[in-house]
């Protein structure tokens, strides 16, 4: 057994390297350190508080660690890079419960100690969690119920919404906003009834409050991102690890564990920033994501003039084969049709024969804050070619051609000339301004959001239909 | 059908409406070609390259005429050529219905359908046929040429051995096709090129080719979208606006290539004698406009003038003639997209459907009667350009003092923001027992480093970041690690179950991640 000393050095060692493990994250070199970081802070913390005093049930924690191990090891070596959203939010759910059951347990804990208070017995047969307890004092129990009820709470939130939100990005559910009757009433609803149970919880009602709490938390993450479209889901991802932080944070501090407590805030906080980051490169306002859908236009969006004009793969090779400078705008549908190998193909010959091939990335592209990165390392495009809205917008003017890869409202030019549309103002990339325009697309649908995009309709826009992993394949045989 | 095209009558037009290679083209739409015999020679075509791509060769203009149901021609039909014209014949050729009215009458006469190739309307599906545009194109690149030819020095600036030589400076008035044409020359062979147009939406299309805009500072601009992407005359008070930006130019001004011209209008006057006088001598000005009296005062159509400074005037009508192999491809090309239009099964069977926008604004006379002027079409050529905002440029007070607002009014936040969380931490530790207190300045000052550490995370990193964020939050294991040995069977479970999943959580968050990161190369 190791002394309670060791175990706080070890806590202060596990949350110094988790802060440089985030802090790390700043470029693609320091990263690949950070994450070893972020392991050995994770050994150091989990086998110092293991080994720790009045930690035992080695028969039960031992073997669970190896299976889960197992387990994470088998899902991290088959996961596709596309599925790279579906697996964090399935991750996040994990936290979320294991989240409630350990409130459960520390309530379960406080009771057994309670009990034996009353009948004034001694605190010797406790060991573990419950030891701890039993040395509290009667306030100190009373924050301990407030930080369950909060513990248990968000945890069941980020379970069911992670749950939800996965099911959404791996398609098992339909993608669409969907509400039950009643909406946000029903959310408010929920969340009052919780408050109300909270109360006579801490007044001293039996176990069923927590659970009715739970319950009741586990219908608002439900409903709270089954009302959230698929446009919205890299806001959401970003909200669900911010919850799963706060909820370790907040069993934390119901078993007054420092460790946990750092972790969770500085978890809470990443989340929190991310989600910020994404609300602001929509354009939207945090609160109106998450109660769910576009915020009431003001006015009938301005028609749309024009037509839209096809073309096929030989017209596209012609002007590329032409062209000095390309920029590639890739958006989900690039992640759908698994057509990043194929892009990287393409890019490698365009350079190959001496052109500027760059991408040009929205912080929305994607169902999930980077994806697009992700995806484009995979098919290992050179990182320093892939540049970010802010740093390619104003090139856009003397780039030869764009094509842009299943991707729509984060290349609508209706966001800057349309006061009216749903997404006025948002920040977009001024592909319209290049020479030519090369839209790779499906069909004339609308996308996600289901707004109208000017951009096909103008001049220098040229459509390139079909799917785009084979469209862009279709590109290669006739790029010289 | 059978379509032949006859040599051109018109003095000095050595184009011809069909070419080996547009011939090829329609014999697979079915069609059958005739050529009148020598009328490709002068555009670069000799007869044998006919008949080697299939077409029946016809000596004379007449036999030609009357064996073929559709005529294809460059210029429009002179007297003699109406005369051959019969009904239910078809003539596609260069027409001005607006101009020619005679013509039409005479052509209506004789019972034939004339489809006009300038009056084929601009939208974007009938690009493909617009001949105006193509013979536009050509011209404005050989005014840049014809001015080279008369202008005694580089275009491009040098510095020699020999000495430091300046670039020519070019400026081009109308940016249309024929204006952008020459800017797109003109720039490539080194000069430095200025353009001007009244309508200020193509501002960016001349700074597209690489010239720069000549911008006059005023009101009520035009709209070229109204008109279809035609210039339309000015005010006066705009004219003389724009006359004085000419005269300012034009002591700096080697080449002058102007390209106004106002649909069924004489050109505008724009370069002005005292101009050309204030020009130095050598200096040349190429006039686009000089069939249509010319854009400066001194041009005479057809003709090289000299004035009395030696400034040189080119006035020639016919540049897209002087290029005739390169004008007739294009033409001949132009031609052969309306009649695929014109044969939509491909059966060598012309349809002459009224009701399709591009056929119809082309076809001047149908079955006996005159259809010109057309009725607009349906599809608008070019969207209303909406008018922008003009943002001004902020003085240097007006921006510091935004600073110092921007300043004053982050640090108020700030300051709000530690009051009230000063004032929150105080409320609590009123009510808060002491080990709460220890811990809730832990959980602050982590909140506080996590939010300084995240803002610096790379925007590309984001999915890492959330992965190993996610692979941390793992730490909750710890929880459940705590409560495992309690004596409580419930409890144990549940500790285990999340000890199992929150190992998972922590491994497959960390090894994706490095993979993630493993896949981020520098090329």
């Amino acid at each position: 057994m190791l002394s309670q000393g060791f175990v706080s050095a070890a806590a202060i060692a596990a949350s110094v390297l988790f802060i440089l493990s985030l802090g790390g994250l700043s470029n693609q070199e320091k990263a690949k350190r950070a994450v070893w970081y972020g392991i050995v802070g994770m050994a150091v913390g989990v086998f110092f508080t293991a080994f720790g005093p009045g930690i035992g049930a080695y028969g039960w924690m031992i073997p669970m660690m190896v299976i889960g191990a197992g387990i994470g090891v088998y899902v991290a070596k088959k996961v596709d890079m596309t599925e790279m959203p579906q697996l964090v939010a399935a991750l996040h759910s994990f936290v979320g419960l294991a989240a409630v059951f350990v409130g459960w347990s520390a309530d379960l804990e406080r009771r057994r100690v309670m009990a034996a208070r009353a009948v004034e017995a001694g605190t010797e047969q406790f060991s573990a969690f419950a030891a701890l307890v039993a040395t509290k004092a009667p306030d100190e129990l009373m924050f301990l119920q407030i930080e369950v009820v909060l513990g248990v709470f968000i945890g069941a939130v980020t379970f069911t919404g992670s749950v939800v939100a996965f099911g959404k990005l791996a398609g098992k559910v339909d993608g669409k906003a969907k509400q039950l009757p009643g909406g946000h009433a029903l959310n408010a609803g929920a969340a009052a009834l919780s408050l109300l149970l909270a109360i006579l919880y801490i007044s001293g009602a039996g176990f069923w409050t927590l659970l009715l709490i739970a319950l009741l938390a586990f219908f608002i993450g439900y409903h709270l991102i089954m009302g959230i479209g698929g446009a919205d889901m890299p806001v959401v991802v970003s909200m669900l690890n911010s919850y799963s932080g706060w909820a370790a944070a907040a069993i934390g501090f119901t078993l007054s564990n420092d460790l946990l407590i750092v972790t969770g805030a500085l978890v809470g906080s990443s989340g929190a920033i991310l989600s910020y980051i994404m609300c602001k490169a929509m354009n939207r306002n945090f609160v109106s994501v998450i109660l769910g859908g576009f915020g009431g236009s003001q006015g009938p969006a301005a028609e749309i003039e024009g037509e839209q004009i096809a073309i096929d793969a030989g017209g596209v090779a012609s002007a590329l084969n032409d062209a000095d400078s390309v920029v590639i705008v890739p958006g989900y549908g690039m992640a759908v049709a698994q057509a990043q190998n194929a892009v990287s193909e393409l890019t490698r010959k365009l350079r190959a024969s001496g052109k500027n091939v760059r991408f040009g990335i929205h912080p929305v592209a994607g169902r999930l804050p980077g994806h697009m990165n992700v995806l484009l390392a995979e098919a290992k495009v050179p990182y320093d070619i892939v540049l970010e809205m802010d740093e390619i917008n104003d090139d856009l003017a003397s780039t030869d051609v764009v094509i842009v890869i299943g991707s729509n409202d984060i290349v609508n030019p209706a966001a800057e000339d349309d006061p009216n549309s749903p997404i006025a103002g948002m920040p977009v990339l001024k592909v319209w301004e290049a020479k030519q325009v090369f839209v790779c697309k499906r069909g004339q649908g609308t996308g996600y959001s289901g707004i109208e995009n000017p951009l096909f309709f103008k001049e220098n826009t040229r459509m390139f239909y079909g799917d785009a992993k084979g469209s862009i394949e279709s590109l290669l045989p006739q790029i010289d | 059908m059978k379509i032949g095209a006859p040599k051109e009558l018109a003095k000095g037009e050595a184009r011809v409406a069909l070419t080996p290679e547009s011939a090829l083209q329609l014999q697979k739409l079915g069609h059958d070609c005739f050529i009148e015999a020598g009328a490709g020679t002068l555009a670069g075509f000799d007869d044998q390259a006919y008949r080697d791509a299939g077409v029946s060769v016809v000596e004379g203009a007449e036999s030609l005429w009357q064996t073929v149901d559709t005529v294809i021609k460059v210029r429009e039909p002179s007297d003699a050529e109406t005369q051959h014209l019969r009904e239910g014949q078809t003539l596609i050729s260069f027409f001005w219905p607006g101009q020619n009215e005679a013509l039409l009458e005479k052509c209506k006469a004789q019972g034939a359908t004339v489809m006009a190739m300038d009056m084929v309307p601009r939208i974007s599906r009938a690009q493909k046929m617009d001949a105006l545009s193509s013979m536009a194109n050509i011209a404005g690149y050989r005014s840049v040429i014809e001015a080279g030819n008369n202008f005694g020095r580089f275009f491009t600036g040098q510095v020699t051995a020999a000495g430091k030589v300046p670039p020519a400076k070019v400026l081009v008035i109308g940016a249309g096709v024929a204006g952008l044409s020459a800017i797109g020359t003109a720039t490539s062979l080194g000069a430095v090129v200025r353009a001007f147009d009244v309508r200020p939406e193509v501002a960016e299309q001349i700074e597209s080719m690489g010239a720069e805009f000549l911008f006059l500072d005023f009101e009520d601009s035009q709209d070229g979208a109204e008109t279809g992407g035609y210039a339309s005359p000015s005010s006066p008070e705009f004219r003389e606006k724009q006359l004085e930006c000419f005269r300012e130019q034009a002591p700096d001004i080697d080449i002058v290539i102007t390209t106004a011209l106002i649909p069924g209008k004489p050109a505008p006057k724009l370069w002005l004698e005292d101009m050309v006088k204030a020009m130095k001598p050598g200096s040349v000005i190429i006039d686009l406009a000089a069939e249509k009296g010319g854009n400066c005062d001194l041009t005479k159509p057809d003709e090289r003038v000299v004035s009395d400074n030696g400034v040189v005037v080119v006035g020639y009508t016919d540049f897209p003639s002087r290029m005739a192999t390169q004008a007739s491809l294009l033409y001949a090309t132009n031609v052969r997209h309306m009649l695929t239009d014109l044969t939509p099964e491909k059966d060598g069977q012309i349809v002459h459907d009224m009701e399709d926008d591009v056929i119809r604004g082309a076809t001047v006379t149908h079955q006996g009667e005159i259809t010109f002027p057309p009725p607009p079409p349906k599809v608008k050529a070019i969207a209303a350009a909406k008018p922008k905002p003009k943002e001004k440029e902020p003085t240097p007070e007006e921006k510091k003092a935004a600073e110092l607002a921007t300043f004053k009014a982050q640090t108020k936040r700030q300051a709000t923001l530690l009051g009230v969380g000063g004032a929150i931490m105080l409320l609590l530790g009123q009510v808060a027992p002491a080990s709460f207190m220890q811990h809730f300045i832990v959980f602050a000052l982590a909140c506080f480093v996590g939010f300084q550490v995240i803002w610096n995370v790379s925007h590309s990193l984001h999915t890492p970041l959330m992965a190993v964020t996610n692979a941390i939050s793992g730490i909750i294991i710890l929880g459940a690690v705590l409560q495992i040995g309690s004596g409580s069977g419930v409890v144990t479970l549940m500790a285990s179950i999340s000890v199992l999943i929150a190992t998972i959580n922590i491994v497959g968050g960390f090894l994706v991640t490095r993979r993630m990161l493993a896949m981020f190369q520098k090329s």
